[in-house]
């Protein structure tokens, strides 16, 4: 089994607050810490877990600056086997479409099986480049997956649907699956694994090494032009209700029924 | 002049902090409540090969060097620091001397099952009357048809109730002080050796701490640990490293104290706003982050010293030093801006001030870092 396992490097907005640069479209990204994207670190483990029952091999991808290569050997100490990063300015990050093209581009003319994605990036939130790759590649593909078994030829998976309800289906490979949290339980990568993934192969390569036409995913090709990035006002509506209990519950129980909330 | 980590620094640092947090934090009140030493743990730390960390992969190690070893230890310690002793003690000063003094079949023997975290490993140096004043060893070994026959008390000692080895000193020519101790590596099951019950203690209460019997204890001569008579100078090279990783512990639980009064402070509202908009809670809080960081700065480069093979005492007695008592004042502090929130055990600032205390203490006191420094400067 033969597998590509696209990974992305996002911030942890959780540590401070997101604050706009001045030019209105890009946030300023210098107090937050990086990290795997979420559903990316339980494709990778997906990927590993599959490597270890069927044997083959994992290529990890990552279209991301310098730095991200530490969450790069990670995945590697993970037990993935080698590792592709994509890095130029030229592509239009903010276009899913685009950023499928470009992970295409490096997937194209290697043999694959299996190529596992995150169901969502938890940064812009758009759930589509998984889905956008199938496309680009022109293999099949299942989103929202979270559970994976793998037949002869294909794969059988269980999409999570709304309202809990499960489908499952099969997928003739290769395929393309995005993978969904809590798929797994990722693993902490050992010492000795961290050691090793030091000296395994990750090639950096720009648009021109993997043959993708600058001129097809850059900003001009993008049908999507980011206008403006902005933090909504927050207005206060808090209201404190004063007096003894049973008149406070009479106020709430007043308000609540106001607001269809009864 | 470099601070930056190396690319794998970084991902020992982030797995271990990941580990900590998920697997670790969130039982490390009650472990400390109910007093448990947390087996499990110990071995998915050994399954990540964090045993391994600071030692050469000649003797099982993953040979990543102190620095490493030192991100691992702060960071257990900022989950629990009842963990981080356990760990540190193992690896510094229990696997430490025999990894710096053993002969290579020593080493192969005890340093390999200790660096696969297959046996822990203790120190024992304290003894009831021989505490700062370790020269006063009491513990005898003498040799009788090819065995050393060890008779003695040791006290405070770390993992003695789990240890699969203790490296113990004792006297081997009595008259002689400091130059008449020497070092052993003592099996735990050897026949006369017994191990108390564990000591009631203000904090490290996940730990084990207990008192070691030596009753005509039996091991082979070649269980004598570096040169006959140089015991007192291997532990006080030994204490050197130890010390790092006092210091080691003492930043990762002063950090801890700082997030959990800082978080606090965000969420606590008084007067009509919150507490973290006082002035007095905020330099409170700019002088717990400024100490940890420059207890951090003394420890990581006591550290790094170490793995450039240059001289370290004073800097590691220096970093033990000040990082022990940040984390004491950063405690308190951390527990005056909980206010009566921070008195209960329903929080962990408490307990961290319980931790703290032995950073002061254990590996030489204050005052004893004091000395060591004093000593340094050619006083
Ligand atoms: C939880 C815990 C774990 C421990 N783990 C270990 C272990 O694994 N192995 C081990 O060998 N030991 C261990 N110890 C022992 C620890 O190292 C000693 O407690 C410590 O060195 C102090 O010795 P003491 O308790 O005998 O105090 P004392 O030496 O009796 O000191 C009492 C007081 O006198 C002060 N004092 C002593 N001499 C001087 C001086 N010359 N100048 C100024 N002040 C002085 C001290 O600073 C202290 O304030 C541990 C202790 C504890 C509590």
């Amino acid at each position: 089994m033969k597998t590509f396992v696209c990974i992305k490097y996002v911030p942890d907005t959780s540590e401070a607050e997101v604050k706009l640069n001045p030019d209105g479209l890009t946030v300023d990204d210098s107090r937050f810490s990086f990290d795997i994207n979420d559903a990316d670190n339980y494709a990778v483990e997906e990927s590993v877990q599959i490597k270890e029952a069927q044997g083959g091999e994992v290529t990890v991808l990552s279209i991301g600056p310098k730095k991200s290569e530490v969450m790069i050997r990670m995945a590697l100490a993970k037990g993935c086997d080698k590792a592709m990063r994509v890095e130029d300015e030229r592509m239009y990050g903010h276009d899913p479409l685009m950023v499928a093209k470009v992970l295409a581009g490096a997937i194209k003319g290697q043999e694959f099986d299996l190529v596992l994605t995150g169901c969502m990036a938890s940064d812009d939130w758009h759930m589509s480049t998984g889905v956008a790759l199938a496309e680009e590649l022109g293999v099949n593909h299942a989103s929202m997956v979270n559970k994976v078994e793998v037949l002869d030829g294909k794969v059988k998976v269980n999409r999570e649907l709304e309202g809990g309800l499960l489908e499952s289906v099969e997928v003739e490979l290769p395929a393309v699956l995005t993978i969904q949290t809590g798929i797994n339980e990722p693993r902490y990568a050992p010492i000795k694994g961290i050691r090793m993934a030091q000296k395994k192969e990750l090639n950096v390569v720009s648009l021109d090494d993997i043959g993708v036409d600058p001129a097809a995913v850059g900003a001009d090709a993008s049908g999507i032009e980011l206008e403006k990035l902005y933090i909504p006002e927050v207005v206060s509506t808090a209201e404190y209700l004063e007096g003894e209990p049973e008149e406070k519950a009479e106020k709430l129980a007043t308000i609540l029924h106001k607001g269809g909330l009864l | 002049m470099d601070f930056s980590l190396s690319d794998s620094e970084i991902m020992i640092q982030q797995m271990v902090r990941d580990f900590s947090q998920n697997e670790l934090a969130p039982i490390a009140a009650d472990l400390d409540r109910e007093g448990r030493f947390p087996q499990e743990i110990i071995e998915k730390m050994a399954a990540l090969d964090l045993f391994a960390l600071p030692f050469s992969e000649d003797y099982g190690g993953t040979g990543d060097g102190y620095l490493a070893y030192v991100l691992a230890v702060e960071e257990i310690s900022r989950a629990c620091a009842s963990t981080g002793i356990t760990y540190a003690a193992h690896c510094s000063i229990g696997t430490g001397p025999i990894y710096l003094f053993g002969t290579e079949e020593q080493k192969q023997k005890w340093v390999v099952p200790c660096a696969e975290g297959k046996m822990l490993a203790a120190f024992g140096l304290t003894e009831p009357d021989a505490g700062s004043d370790a020269g006063g060893t009491k513990t005898t070994a003498v040799l009788d048809n090819g065995q050393w026959v060890i008779n003695g008390n040791k006290c405070f000692i770390t993992n003695a109730t789990y240890a699969g080895v203790v490296i113990i000193t004792a006297v081997t020519e009595p008259g002689k002080g400091a130059h008449g101790i020497s070092a052993f590596i003592v099996p735990r099951d050897s026949e006369g050796f017994s191990v108390s019950a564990p000591y009631e203690k203000l904090g490290l209460k996940a730990s084990d701490t207990a008192e070691i019997v030596m009753d005509n204890v039996r091991i082979p001569e070649n269980y004598l640990l570096g040169n006959r008579g140089e015991g007192f100078k291997q532990f006080l090279q030994a204490l050197d490293g130890g010390r790092i990783s006092i210091g080691a512990l003492s930043v990762g639980i002063a950090q801890a104290s700082l997030d959990a009064a800082l978080d606090y402070a965000k969420e606590r509202r008084q007067f009509g706003q919150l507490i973290s908009k006082f002035q007095a809670i905020q330099f409170k809080l700019a002088d717990m982050a400024t100490a940890v960081e420059l207890a951090r700065l003394a420890v990581y480069r006591a550290a790094w010293l170490k793995d450039q093979g240059l001289p370290f005492t004073r800097e590691s007695a220096m970093a033990k030093l000040f990082a022990s008592e940040t984390a004491v004042k950063t405690a308190l502090e951390a527990i005056q801006i909980f206010g009566g929130y921070g008195y209960t055990r329903e929080y962990p600032v408490e307990r961290y001030l319980r931790d703290a205390k032995l950073m002061e203490i254990g590996e030489g006191t204050s005052e004893i870092q004091r000395l060591v420094i004093a000593r340094q400067l050619g006083c």
